[in-house]
């Protein structure tokens, strides 16, 4: 698998550069180490926003916080949820677009309490526990090259969606690109709220899985994928990632769908065991206020929380934080999911 | 306390009781409304509970002889919408962990009971609120035995019960400064009457002993009639010494009068000047007696007619007028002219026509008994808006260093009064007269030159 490839190319030049002085059980991506201008303190964030996407972040806190070093290692949500949960790795901060895997942490007691003026203006449902904190709203979209769909009508909904794919299958047969539910936790998490919100999710699965549908652990793949026309179409990729790929890329269209859109929350935790929350609690201070910063949501590319409340008849269903998504973390309830979800698309 | 109690106000003591009565009822209140409160808050947690379990409880089934559950979104959403508590749960059956967490305990239950059981107990270093239900899952073979098992932290409920308590005391705390308040206005109304007694006594004069009419409430009415009865008898002891003064006056003039007549005719008579100084000296203390007699029998007069006051409408000029005619003839002995200078419009006053008389009588006799011979008494009457005032002004010997306050009380007289009879009365009477007339006597040193100015003064804004 073409990550995989870049995760160990990742890794192996870390280790040449002598960074990766801490082996860690789970399995890391990237990892950087960001000096502070006259460090006294370090703060080590394990997150599952590559680098890339994160670092004008991490810097612009590093400016105003010059005494603190910066550890930034990510992985996959899983991987993130194992490190924490199993390995009680030992990191400051946690921050992961898997809501559910977050609040699972927070539930079982593995983050600890925080609040600040910062949080308390937070709303309410932004936070759960004073433990969890989301600092993104990101709605899960469909991307499209604009050529795969000449001639066709772009589909609006997910039943237009169904149809379409129904009726073209020499077009769309294996350019339908998709989440690996089994290894992404962003993918579960959406196909399991899609789930909950729409009885054409099970029949868009199917369709998927006739056409020979492609399997992704990360947006980024999906969307490279589709910008270099292997792919027709990648369904419930971030929009946010999304929206910072395609900028100056011809070809290529985010559609969101009008029946419903998704929208996930990035969160972050303080895991128990934190060396240094003081200076967590900082970066959580920071990050809730991504608001202030438009330059920051800008370069990229993560909508800050808006405390507003969503207009009337909108398709906008944000996925709320609460014990109902331990739900589909259920051991019994996943092994159903998981195993109706591969009959369907592995045909 | 007691003494407390017992010594301090009935306002105070109302108050204090009152309060105390508030404080506990307070704190009943506010112990009732939170036990009702968070009750009210414990069972709604156990009642989404149990929701909760019965809806995993229907979604149990069994597949290829297993007993499997797909877990409803909504049962562990649910236990979300009041609280942000952490949430655990476990399914097992017969002994075995079907999904869930497998460190919870499974609460004991009796065999076959189907209700909702409930339990507090410590898990994962918190306090969490147990439900655990029971249910039958036939695999095809036998019914296997399912326990559902779901805990909750209680971060909510003690949240909801310190908020509780934060609004019942904020609530207790006000009912019981607006009891205070209200007891005290209770206490205030309550003495009310007492106070108005107490006061309509008070502003009484000195002589006034007729009873209390004022309307009084039913408990003072007891008070009122032992403080009339006992006025009653006061007046009737007063009356009855009075009298006697009176009687004995009168009885001691007459004999006198005789004694008198006796020893001038003696006088006369003698020729030995030793003798004549003596029999001198014995009339002369005749006439003080005398006079004595007659100023006692005046003043208990004057104590008498002062209980029940006549009031008739007096014209002063007319009234000193009369006085002078009738003291004319021994002024006249002395040769002492009296002036009387009058006010154009009337001076007018509401009285007792006797009692100024007497009063009016009393301070002329002084004028003329302590001037020289051959001088000069003025009488006058002045009318203003605010005041009527008879004044007596004479050239006389004047108080010299008397103590002007002191001349006025019985039986005292001045240092410069020499042989002249006089028994220290006169002014008493006039003094006396003055007060029950609501008006004051006023004495001082004749301002245009020697002599005394004796004033009667009426103000009329009383
Ligand atoms: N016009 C006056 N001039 C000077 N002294 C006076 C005058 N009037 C009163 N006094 C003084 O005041 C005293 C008190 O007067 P008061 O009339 O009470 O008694 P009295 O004249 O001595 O006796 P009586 O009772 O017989 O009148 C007098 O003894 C006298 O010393
Ligand atoms: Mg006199």
């Amino acid at each position: 698998m073409r990550n995989a490839n870049i995760r160990s190319l990742f890794v192996g030049i870390l280790l040449l550069l002598g960074l990766g002085s801490i082996s860690y059980a789970f399995e890391i991506e990237e990892q950087k180490r960001y000096s502070g201008a006259n460090a006294q303190q370090s703060l080590s964030i394990l997150s599952t926003a590559d680098i890339a996407v994160f670092e004008p972040i991490i810097l612009a806190f590093q400016r105003a916080n010059p005494t603190i070093n910066i550890n930034y290692v990510t992985s996959g949500s899983t991987e993130v949820m194992k490190a924490i949960y199993k390995e009680q790795a030992q990191f400051d901060l946690v921050i992961s677009s898997a809501m559910d895997l977050q609040t699972k942490l927070a539930n079982d007691g593995f983050a600890l309490d925080y609040s600040s003026e910062a949080t308390n203006a937070l709303p309410d449902w932004a936070r759960w526990r004073n433990q969890v904190f989301g600092f993104t709203q990101e709605p899960a979209v469909m991307v499209i090259s604009e050529a795969s769909f000449e001639g066709l009508e772009v589909p609006r909904t997910r039943q237009e969606l169904i149809e379409t794919l129904r009726e073209n299958p020499e077009r769309f047969s294996g350019r339908v690109g998709t989440y690996d539910v089994r290894t992404s936790g962003l993918g579960y998490l959406f196909a399991t709220q899609d789930s909950r919100n729409t009885e054409s999710f099970w029949r868009l699965t199917e369709v998927m899985g006739r056409l020979d549908a492609q399997l992704y652990c990360c947006s980024g793949g999906m969307i490279s994928d589709v910008a270099s026309g292997k792919l027709a179409l990648a369904y419930n990729v971030l929009g946010s990632y999304a929206a910072s790929q395609i900028e100056g890329r011809d070809g290529l269209r985010i559609v969101p769908l009008d029946d419903f859109v998704g929208v996930m929350m990035r969160t972050a935790i303080i895991p128990v065991g934190a060396n240094n929350p003081d200076a967590a609690g900082r970066f959580i201070d920071f990050l809730v206020r991504l608001g202030q910063h438009p330059e920051l949501s800008e370069s990229t590319g993560l909508p800050s929380i808006v405390d507003q409340p969503l207009p009337a008849g909108t398709v906008m269903r944000p996925i709320r934080l609460g014990p109902g998504l331990l739900v589909f973390l259920d051991q019994l309830r996943r092994e159903t999911f998981v195993r109706s979800w591969a009959s369907s698309i592995e045909q | 306390m007691i003494r407390f109690l017992v010594t301090s106000s009935i306002r105070r003591r109302l108050v204090f009781q009152l309060s105390i009565m508030a404080a506990l009822l307070s704190i009943v209140f506010f112990v009732a409304v939170r036990s009702v409160a968070e009750q009210a808050a414990a069972d709604t947690q156990d009642n989404i509970l149990a929701a909760s379990a019965t809806s995993i409880a229907d979604a149990l089934y069994s597949e290829r002889g297993q007993v499997r559950v797909e877990l409803p979104y909504s049962a562990l959403s649910m236990l979300g919408t009041i609280s942000e508590d952490r949430v655990f749960y476990r399914i097992v059956a017969d002994g075995e962990t079907v999904t869930g967490y497998d460190d919870l305990a499974v609460p004991k239950a009796d065999q076959g009971q189907r209700a909702a059981l409930f339990v507090t107990e410590q898990y994962r270093g918190e306090e969490v609120r147990v439900v655990s239900i029971a249910r039958a899952v036939s695999n095809g073979v036998r019914a296997a035995d399912v326990r559902i098992v779901i805990a909750q932290t209680r971060r909510g409920l003690a949240q909801i019960s310190s908020q509780i308590t934060t609004n019942a005391m904020a609530v207790a705390i006000g009912f019981f400064l607006m009891a205070t308040a209200l007891s005290l206005l209770a206490a205030q109304s309550a003495v009310a009457p007492v106070k108005k007694l107490a006061e309509s006594v008070t502003r009484r004069g000195p002589k006034d002993l007729r009873p209390v009419i004022s309307k009084t409430p039913g408990e003072l009415v007891p008070l009122v009639d032992a403080l009339n009865n006992f006025m009653m008898r006061l007046r009737a002891s007063l009356t009855r010494s009075e009298e006697f003064i009176a009687e004995a006056a009168h009885r001691v003039r007459t004999p006198l009068a005789t004694v008198r007549t006796q020893a001038e005719v003696v006088h006369r008579q003698m020729e030995k000047p030793e003798n004549r100084k003596a029999l001198r000296e014995m009339i002369r203390a005749v006439d003080e007696s005398s006079r004595s007699a007659g100023q006692l029998l005046d003043h208990a007069m004057v104590t008498f007619r002062t209980d029940q006051l006549e009031q008739d409408e007096i014209n002063l000029a007319t009234l000193a007028d009369e006085t002078c005619d009738r003291l004319q003839p021994t002024a006249e002995l002395k040769d002492i002219e009296i002036v009387r200078t009058f006010s154009k419009e009337p001076a007018t006053i509401f009285g007792d026509r006797i009692l100024m008389q007497n009063a009016v009588r009393n301070i002329l006799d002084n004028a003329i008994k302590y001037s020289p011979a051959e001088s000069v008494i003025t009488v006058r009457v002045e009318n203003s808006s605010d005041q009527a005032v008879l004044s007596v002004i004479d050239q006389g010997r004047g108080f010299g260093d008397a103590d002007l306050g002191k001349l006025t009380s019985r039986f005292s007289r001045g240092s410069n009064v020499d042989d002249i009879v006089g028994s220290g009365l006169g002014l008493t009477i006039a003094d006396e007269v003055m007060q029950a007339h609501g008006g004051q006597l006023h004495i001082e040193p004749n301002k245009e030159g020697v002599g005394a100015c004796v004033m009667l003064i009426f103000d009329r804004s009383l």
